[in-house]
């Protein structure tokens, strides 16, 4: 690893380490997601039936899809650490991409904080088996303090071991399927007996739609690594597509599987469902391996959540939208460290005061907005650099329907959260409003307004 | 005491000796080396 001698006339710049690859985004997008596919769409279940979760699942597929090309054509042109804040701030302006940097941030500190509660409660489960009563406090509390240090002494190895754990959580599903053995009429699975048609109607399935993001929230999280990878224009499209397919795979075999095992009015309310519908088999084999997948998972998502808040945080530091101290770089492990630490506290103080479903709950929210800025930066960016105007890594097709297909979906998803949680979406709106203003009145005049615009680009068109 | 009790014990002792580790870490880097050398990193910049 390149350190930076301790001399104080050194003059040499400290940046972040260009060492990841294609696999490296893959496993940070897939990483933090996968959780989703082992606990949280079961509720969709609940809320809309076994059909209406498969419908919200593949609806909500396009939402992601969507947000996955436009993601992955903006960021190979703004190839910086801070995602779809470095993205506002150079197509839209300073207010936007606060907001923005702030909703990443929120949306993966308190999905940290879910990750890590879910670790806690897994080995608590373990516990209760052998008639113990364990806290999960001390184990929330490890989970994040192990990943922050991995985070803190290099993206490289923190990266690979999420590739690692993330390709066991996936194989996981893989085998559970091929083991229920689809193809033979006689086989565990129950469909014809075990689906219903829809038992709360379309308003059901529209409900269904808030619990249809945990099959895919934080895929757009590979752009963070933006400003790590060796070839962002080819690593960062290749990582993020390749990760959504993954996913679409995933989330339809999750679906499939459980919903053969387990009747619906069980798994609407389960908090494990794959573990639970492993249980239901009877094949000791499988109970372990989707044990370790789920805990695998939890696991891979709160280290991809540290990775991403750390550098959405870390990017608003270094042009000041936050105080310039969280702008540094650690000059031997080459990562955002006062940034990553900063951050541990927080994660561990949402984990022990603040209910899972909450959290989680908050997370989407934040991850909701985000997606809603999506259409509107692309149809900006297009608008402002059109085609063969700058060099662009991949270009999405059927401008500008992805956009404006996503502001629909997002609207749609806006009212299914309303329907449930009204109360924490204006909650939610009200402290973005404040912190806005903040930003605005406050805060924004100590941004050196020149520095912050870095990319060699042409004067937009129109201006 | 059971070993899981011994866990917790653990794992409260692991966490705190990984955060100290890490705020000392922090301390010691913050005293070595100049603020604007710590903060010199610039978006859109190669090495």
């Amino acid at each position: 690893m390149t350190s930076v001698p301790e001399t104080a006339a050194d003059t040499r710049k400290i940046s972040l380490l260009r060492v990841l690859g294609p696999g490296h985004v893959w496993a940070l997008g897939v990483g933090i997601v996968l959780v989703g596919e082992f606990m949280g769409w079961n509720f969709a279940v609940g809320k809309g039936g076994a059909v209406g979760a498969l419908i919200a699942c593949w609806v909500i597929g396009i939402l992601y899809t969507c947000v996955a090309m436009i993601d992955s054509e903006v960021t190979s042109t703004v190839a910086a650490a801070g995602g779809q804040y470095a993205q506002a701030k150079h197509i839209i302006g300073p207010l936007m991409a606060f907001n923005v940097g702030l909703y990443l941030v929120m949306a993966y500190t308190m999905l940290e904080a879910g990750d890590a509660l879910v670790v806690g409660d897994l080995l608590a489960s373990v516990a209760a088996q052998t008639g113990h009563a364990l806290q999960r406090e001390p184990f929330v509390l490890l989970t994040v303090a192990v990943l922050a240090w991995l985070n803190y002494r290099g993206v490289f190895m923190t990266l690979t071991v999420n590739f690692v754990i993330t390709a066991v959580a996936f194989l996981s599903i893989l085998v559970f399927f091929f083991a229920s053995a689809p193809w033979s009429a006689g086989g565990m699975l129950q469909h014809k007996a075990l689906l219903t048609d829809l038992p709360y109607g379309w308003l059901g399935v529209l409900a269904a739609m808030h619990f249809g993001i945990w099959f895919y929230l934080g895929i757009e999280g590979t752009c963070q690594a933006a400003e790590e990878v060796r070839s962002p224009a080819r690593s960062l499209p290749y990582g993020t597509m390749s990760g959504m397919i993954t996913l679409l795979i995933a989330a339809t075999l999750t679906w499939y599987v459980c919903t053969g095992l387990l009747p619906w009015e069980y798994l609407g309310r389960a908090i494990t469902p794959l573990y639970d519908a492993a249980l239901v088999t009877g094949n000791a084999w499988l109970e372990v391996m989707l044990f370790v997948g789920t805990l695998f998972a939890a696991v891979a998502s709160a280290n991809g959540c540290i990775n991403d808040a750390s550098r959405a945080w870390f990017s608003m530091g270094r042009d000041r939208y936050l105080p310039s101290w969280f702008g540094a770089v650690h000059p031997r492990y080459r990562t955002p460290y006062r940034s990553i630490l900063f951050l541990v506290p927080i994660a561990v103080a949402f984990a022990y005061v603040v209910p899972l479903d909450q959290v989680v709950t908050f997370s989407i929210l934040s991850g909701l907005l985000g997606y809603t800025f999506m259409p509107v930066n692309m149809i900006l960016f297009r608008k402002k650099w059109p085609l063969g105007s700058i060099s662009r890594g991949y270009i999405h097709p059927f401008h500008p329907l992805p956009a404006l297909l996503l502001l629909a979906l997002c609207a749609m998803t806006y009212v299914a959260i309303f329907l449930g949680y009204g109360t924490q979406l204006a909650a939610m709106l009200v402290f973005y409003i404040v912190a806005s203003a903040w930003f605005a009145f406050h805060r924004y005049k100590f941004v050196r307004r020149g520095d912050q615009f870095t990319m060699p680009w042409p004067r937009p068109k129109g201006y | 005491m059971s070993l899981w009790t011994l866990a917790e014990y653990a794992a409260w002792a692991v966490s705190a000796v990984i955060l100290l580790w890490m705020l000392a870490d922090m301390l010691r880097i913050d005293r070595s080396y100049d603020e604007d050398l710590l903060t010199s990193s610039r978006e859109g910049e190669l090495e």
